[in-house]
């Protein structure tokens, strides 16, 4: 194969320049892997979602009610842009798993005896669904079973209405209804603590005695029929039978948190990619630039003997697009070996039934497309150059660069640096563009890096407040039916417990004018030290006793503020309305809450004191006694363990925010070697002469290096407040992003996620001017004497 | 005239480029003495240019011997040959080799700035005639007044020898006559050895001794009787 001559000149230069060359091509190749891992993963997750939401019938509308009559069904499927409906009995129950210490939580929920699940069908895994003959046997959520390595016929013991009774696994099944599974008081998923148990409809109606009733809906919608209108019929029908508000996806703990990790992976997929094709653009200008300045006479050269303006910059052009195609090459293959690997983490995660991963050669096309237009871009002014430069005009030297003093008076300049630094500086201010984006560019590593560490700052500060400050007791036990207060006395009385609390919530529709949000209304009891409320400050402070308390959250979603009117709607009672005054407004990063006073609960809701719960504080070395009375205690419905539930949290985040930190501080310190390296080298080539001369003037290697770290510690040291400043802009807009009405995180970056952002990014400065060191040790003294500049 | 200040003896200098020997010069031998000017001439590629690099420090011999007074330079480590440029020896160089984002003034302080006893930067630009123009940057200032820059800037640490290699090649005759006036009152005034390589015939006769240069060698030396101004030299 003949390779033509301009050609060879391409890969020598390639050659030549490679460390350049490849420094270059890791930045693109970061962008184009983040393409093609998080829009792989996004395009995984998304069409898995909805192969599983579409296949197994996931419900679009969601109610749960005290009990109704089952022959509500025909009404209910009567609702206009109905396609399917599953009246259900659905119960929290404890269970006593073997192998387990602590009681774990278990949603009951009923399938049909006959026929298929017209919303929310199961996938089964392994094994087969329970007999409706047979009594005690369950299937089991895969979370759950893999958690506890249950296989078909594996048994386990329930709290089941009272009487403790032995559960048989006959099959290991898949909800779209339970891809994430969330305990009751838990922030993050505990697959060991908590499981969905499917049991037949005739079993659970007799254990739960709900023959001919069910307390729990879920609606399959047509495609676009109007979900306002269903949610109100639904309302309508259910209010007589204590429906509390029917909810749409938006709403169900599932859907809702899978479609915020989804959101998250958008973002990523935004952002990142376009920080990585323009520090690469950027990158580009500075080299080709440079390499075009130094072939200035070989540009008007060619065009001399006659290779037309267009061919000679095409020859350029194509430098560019191997440096591009390089990066995307190097990006592909990342991504290609970390995507699936990627999208199986989220499949462990998320627990589908099946992954839907398509080929997806468009994405590559996209990622190689995308990254040589960047770099082409970036290529723009240096091809302008050599199209528009005249034959005759570029065989001449070209003119001069101009300098500006740093002081009027050259001896002013003298006094504060020494001529070497002045040097320096001179060179910076000469070139305030290329100076400025370089600094900016490493900026955004920190400002990545920053942004990855400042999770664990939040998510730390989010434990602290929530776990030490106002969640402050043990366990918390949820009852299975409201209770009078007295049963708090027999809760004291169980074995270990040092303090216990009540609770109570009291679902409600609250209004302001056309906004509205179904959440609980918590009574808050006086002298209570379990839980606290936190103002906006931090610091703990007291309900009135009259009147509403809501959260920040609540306050900025209805517009309501401290002496506003609010409209409660009480859910368990008829539907009734009630106007209460807000009279305070707190702290709050979970859910959307509000409190009440007690008595001024008790008041609003007119049927004297009742308890849905109670706080507990327990003494750790008797927890075991309290765990083994708790397993067979009928009255309660559910258990949460503060302890467990604390470190599975911090173990949970650790794990994301240690995986996020080192990708995003590997990205870093790509950008910064990158960005580092090519500047000290095109300073290299513009100073050699000059540096040259030093040398040859008697300034040693080391002093002649420091006028180029110099520059570099200019560049590093601004970089330092810009990538902060960056950071806190990065770290601000994922909080916003995370600010849903389940959670949100609080924002708190410490002074030691700065410090170590910046030692990593001045580290890697360090490692770059030492890599550049050996350059300015081969300057050539001699050569360098012998040419015009 | 007295001791020698430069002694080299029997240095030789070959370039390997793979199998090729290029022999630069093939055993010289060359005294200069203090406060002596002299004037090295010859082709291009006839080795005068390398062996003022090595006189000078900054390239080595590959065989023989050189000394300045009391130093033999021969096997000197790198960091004690750039003590020596740094303390005894200025350059002067055929494209100035000014740094360009230094104003002339702080082009000479550069140097003064590491030097044990140099003379202030003031007076050694007006030692050349550009006490008027020391706040211009290198691209504000003529050729000939960027050379007469490197020229202060080389004799601003009084070093005790001053090597040019072509300071006149990239001037005209009339600015070339001015930077060897100033060549000529640094060798009176100061005494200090000035080694001037030019291919310019007409320049020989400023110097106390000319040498001839040919295929890495010297042919003739030659002991001028009367000096020339430079003002008088033929171009």
């Amino acid at each position: 194969m003949v390779i033509a001559m301009l050609d060879r000149k391409l890969i020598r230069d390639l050659l030549r320049m490679w460390l350049q060359v490849l420094a270059i091509a890791m930045v693109m190749a970061c962008g184009v892997a983040t393409i093609i891992i998080a829009v792989g993963a996004l395009r995984t997750l998304e069409d898995t979602r909805d192969a599983f939401y579409d296949r197994y019938r996931f419900g679009t509308v969601f109610a749960s009610l005290v009990r109704a009559p089952l022959h509500l069904r025909e009404q209910l499927a009567r609702i206009p842009g109905i396609n399917g409906v599953e009246t259900r009995i659905a119960r929290a129950v404890l269970l006593d798993v073997p192998g387990m210490r602590e009681p774990a939580t278990g949603l009951a929920v009923s399938i049909p005896d006959i026929g298929e699940l017209s919303v929310n069908s199961l996938y089964i895994r392994a094994g087969r669904l329970p007999d409706p003959d047979r009594v005690g046997e369950v299937a089991v959520n895969e979370q759950f079973a893999k958690a506890h390595r249950m296989v078909p016929g594996s048994t386990f013991e329930g709290v089941i209405n009272g009487s403790k009774r032995l559960l048989t696994v006959t099959g290991i099944v898949l909800s779209p209804e339970y891809v994430y599974t969330l305990g009751p008081g838990d922030l993050v998923p505990d697959q060991r603590r908590f499981g969905v148990m499917f049991m037949p409809r005739r079993q659970l109606a007799g254990m739960f005695d709900m023959t001919g009733a069910f307390n729990d809906l879920t609606l399959r919608t047509q495609r676009g029929a109007d979900l306002a209108a269903v949610i109100s019929a639904v309302d309508t029908i259910l209010a007589p039978y204590g429906g509390t508000g029917a909810r749409d996806r938006d709403d169900q703990i599932s859907h809702a948190f899978l479609d915020s990790e989804l959101s998250q992976l958008r973002g990523m997929v935004t952002i990142v990619p376009p920080i990585f094709l323009f520090v690469a653009a950027f990158l580009v200008n500075m080299i080709l630039s440079r390499l075009i300045t130094l072939e200035r006479e070989q540009v008007g050269l060619l065009k001399a003997l006659g290779f037309s303006a267009l061919a000679v910059a095409w020859h350029y052009a194509k430098l560019v697009i191997v440096v591009a195609l390089l990066g995307t090459a190097i990006g592909g293959a990342v991504g290609a070996w970390v995507a699936p690997m990627l999208a199986q983490v989220y499949g462990e995660f998320y627990y589908f039934p099946f992954l839907v991963l398509r080929p997806a050669p468009d994405l590559y096309l996209t990622a190689a497309t995308v990254t040589s237009l960047a770099a082409l871009a970036g290529a723009g002014k240096a091809l302008w150059n050599v199209l528009s430069l005249p034959a005759a005009v570029a065989m001449q030297p070209p003119a001069p660069t101009r300098y500006r003093k740093l002081f009027h008076r050259p001896a002013d300049a003298h006094r504060f640096f020494s001529q070497l630094t002045t040097m320096a500086l001179r060179g910076m201010i000469r070139h305030p563009v290329r100076s400025l984006l370089t600094t900016f560019s490493t900026a955004i590593s920190l400002s990545l890096i920053v942004t990855a560490l400042f999770t664990f700052d939040s998510i730390e500060a989010m434990i602290d407040i929530i776990y030490f400050r106002t969640e402050r007791q043990d366990a918390t036990l949820a009852f299975g039916q409201e209770q009078s207060p007295a049963v708090l006395q027999s809760v004291g009385r169980l074995p270990g417990v040092l303090r216990a609390e009540p609770m109570r919530s009291v679902p409600v529709v609250l209004r302001n004018e056309h906004v509205e949000r179904r959440l609980t209304v918590s009574a808050w009891t006086e002298g209570a030290d379990l839980s606290q409320i936190l103002a906006t400050d931090l610091t703990p402070v007291q309900p009135a006793p009259t009147g509403l308390m809501i959260s920040d959250r609540v306050a900025s979603i209805l517009g309501l503020s401290i002496g506003d009117l609010a409209e409660v709607e009480l859910l368990e009672k008829e539907g009734r309305i009630e106007w209460v005054p807000v009279t305070g407004v707190f702290q709050s990063y979970i859910g959307m809450s509000v409190f009440m006073s007690d008595e001024a609960l008790t008041r609003l809701v007119g049927d004297g004191p009742r308890v849905t719960g109670a706080r507990l504080a327990v003494d750790a070395a008797q927890v075991d006694d309290l765990y083994d009375v708790l397993k067979s205690t009928p009255a309660i419905a559910a258990i949460s363990l503060m302890t467990v539930s604390r470190e599975r949290f911090r173990e949970q985040v650790a794990q994301n925010v240690t995986m996020m930190t080192w990708i995003y501080s590997g990205l870093a310190i790509i950008i910064t070697f990158g960005v580092i390296y090519n500047t000290a080298r095109i300073q290299l080539s513009e100073r050699a002469r000059e540096l040259a001369s030093l040398r040859v003037l008697g300034f040693t290697r080391g002093e002649v290096y420091r006028v180029l770290l110099v520059e570099l510690a200019v560049v590093a040291l601004a970089a330092q407040p810009v990538g902060w400043g960056l950071g806190y802009l990065f770290c601000w807009a994922v909080v916003e992003g995370f600010d849903t009405d389940l959670f949100r995180i609080p924002f708190v970056i410490e002074q030691s996620t700065f410090g170590i952002g910046s030692g990593l990014v001045l580290a890697v400065v360090v490692v770059t001017g030492l890599v550049i060191r050996r350059r300015v040790a081969r300057l050539d003294l001699i050569s360098v004497l012998k040419t015009r500049e | 005239m007295s001791q020698p200040i430069f002694s080299a003896h029997d240095v030789s200098k070959v370039y390997r480029s793979g199998e090729v020997e290029v022999w630069a010069l093939r055993g010289v031998d060359l005294d200069l003495f203090e406060g002596e000017m002299a004037v090295l001439l010859g082709p291009s590629g006839s080795g005068k240019s390398t062996l003022l690099n090595i006189m000078g420090g900054l390239d080595r011999a590959s065989a023989g011997t050189v000394r300045f007074a009391d130093q033999e330079l021969t096997d000197y480590p790198d960091s004690r040959l750039t003590r020596f440029r740094r303390d005894h020896v200025g350059f002067v160089f055929q494209f100035y080799n000014l740094i360009p984002s230094l104003t002339a003034w702080e082009n000479v302080a550069l140097v003064t700035e590491i030097s044990r006893d140099p003379m202030p930067p003031e007076e050694a630009l007006s030692l050349v005639g550009l006490d008027k123009r020391m706040d211009h940057f290198p691209s504000q200032l003529s050729g000939g007044e960027q050379q007469r820059v490197a020229i202060a800037r080389a004799i601003a640490k009084r070093p005790q020898v001053l090597l040019c290699d072509e300071p006149t090649g990239a001037l005209d005759s009339k600015t070339g006559i001015l930077v060897l006036e100033a060549l000529d009152r640094i060798n009176r005034e100061f005494g200090t050895t000035t080694a001037v390589i030019t291919h310019n015939a007409g320049i020989r006769e400023i110097a106390h001794r000319v040498f001839t240069f040919q295929d890495g060698g010297i042919t003739q030396m030659h002991v001028n009787e009367r000096r020339i101004r430079p003002q008088d030299v033929v171009w």
